[in-house]
């Protein structure tokens, strides 16, 4: 027995804003906004559209690409920071529009991190629970305003992936997750907005902590760091992600990357990115994945292709 | 304990490896409002300060405001060293 990845999926809205547009709001030029973060464009939502619009895309999509219907989850996860209201958060909505009406659904509001503490425990609950749908979707530009040190960096869209007891096309093998609390405030959402970075201390903590828990992940399955194929991270920044495959010491190719036109989708971001690579046809082999986030909450989870 | 002038020289150069320009005159100053400094060359620097002195910042020390200055950093390793 065991856990298994089926699929991924995402959803993300139409309205592309390039740098330019966001480069005379905030103060700066779209090269500079380029040169800190790597991002070249993001997609923001539609007014009224909101984080559980965005989650039922993204389920329908992976639903759709794992073959499996909703009436056949055993449970469905939401994480997301940014939902539109503090309870019910959004995976209530999100499951009674998959129709479910019985399915135990969870939200996991974990800014950044959310999909990745999903994953982890949908690998461990699979066995128990059955089909396990993991959804992160984030309305992130509703909680920036004309701060160029997070204005630039937030896009909004949706993820979604498969765990099963059934095997599947990755089987998962392990995971670490961690909090600190220390520095619960230097990446926070009050409820009223905007959201509130510290930089500084955000990307010296997330520079050591995604390269510890990949490292620590992989010496539990006696994996090396240049065996993985692929790194699925959270998609924060161009420039974290490069610094954490200089860490691993393993080629920057590795690491998928598509925060350069989607910007950081917070909790989505490394479900949209595993949606997008498992297009690509990847080579098979160990992947890995990690994320960083508001609390701070970390980890990595490794898996392997089964076939 | 007093300024360690033998430290603070290494700690310039290590400043000057990271950033590719000198460290300020003004030792209290901050490399970070400076400009001299980004969010992504800090973690280098921590990593510098770390295989230069041979100690090892636990997590609970990455505190941007104990790295600002080398007056700061200095003092750090007063008590660490």
């Amino acid at each position: 027995m065991g856990a298994y990845l089926h699929g991924f999926g995402a959803y993300l809205p139409e309205r592309v804003v390039p740098n330019v547009e966001l480069a005379e709001r905030v103060g700066k030029t779209s090269e500079w906004i380029e040169s800190v973060s790597g991002i070249q464009e993001r997609r923001w939502a539609r007014p009224e559209e909101t984080v559980a619009d965005m989650g039922v895309a993204a389920a329908e999509d992976c639903l759709r690409k794992a073959g499996i219907a909703a009436n056949t989850l055993g449970m469905l996860m939401v994480s997301s920071g940014s939902g539109s209201r503090g309870f019910p958060g959004p995976a209530a909505e999100v499951a009674a529009r998959l129709g479910l009406d019985s399915t135990p659904a969870i939200d996991l509001p974990i800014a950044s991190a959310g999909s990745l503490f999903g994953l982890a425990l949908a690998m461990r609950l699979a066995e128990t629970q059955g089909d396990i749908l993991v959804v992160a979707a984030e309305k992130m530009s509703a909680l920036i305003e004309n701060d160029p040190n997070t204005a630039i960096l937030f896009g909004d869209g949706a993820g979604a992936a498969l765990v099963s007891a059934r095997p599947g096309r990755w089987r998962m093998l392990d995971a670490v997750l961690h909090t600190d609390g220390q520095s619960r405030d230097a990446l926070a959402f009050d409820g009223t907005g905007p959201l509130k970075m510290n930089g500084l201390t955000v990307i010296l903590q997330a520079a050591r902590k995604i390269p510890s828990s990949i490292t620590e992940v992989l010496a539990r399955q006696n994996i090396s760091a240049q065996q993985v194929t692929a790194f699925l991270l959270h998609q924060a920044n161009l420039n974290l992600v490069t610094r954490v495959a200089k860490s691993l010491g393993v080629d920057p190719e590795k690491m998928f990357s598509n925060v350069q036109r989607y910007g950081n989708t917070s909790s989505a971001s490394m479900l949209i990115a595993a949606s997008e690579w498992a297009e690509t046809n990847p080579a098979p082999g160990p992947i890995v994945f990690s994320a960083f986030g508001a609390g701070f909450h970390w980890g990595a989870i490794v898996a392997d292709s089964t076939a | 304990m007093p300024p360690d002038s033998t430290r603070r020289q290494r700690l310039r150069i290590l400043v000057q490896e990271v950033a590719g320009k000198p460290a300020p005159a003004d030792e209290q100053e901050s490399l970070f409002e400076s400009g001299l400094l980004d969010s992504f060359a800090l973690p280098d620097l921590v990593s510098a300060i770390e295989k230069e002195f041979g100690i090892k910042v636990p997590d609970s020390d990455l505190n941007p405001r104990k790295f600002d200055s080398i007056d700061r950093m200095d003092a750090y390793l007063a008590d660490h060293s």
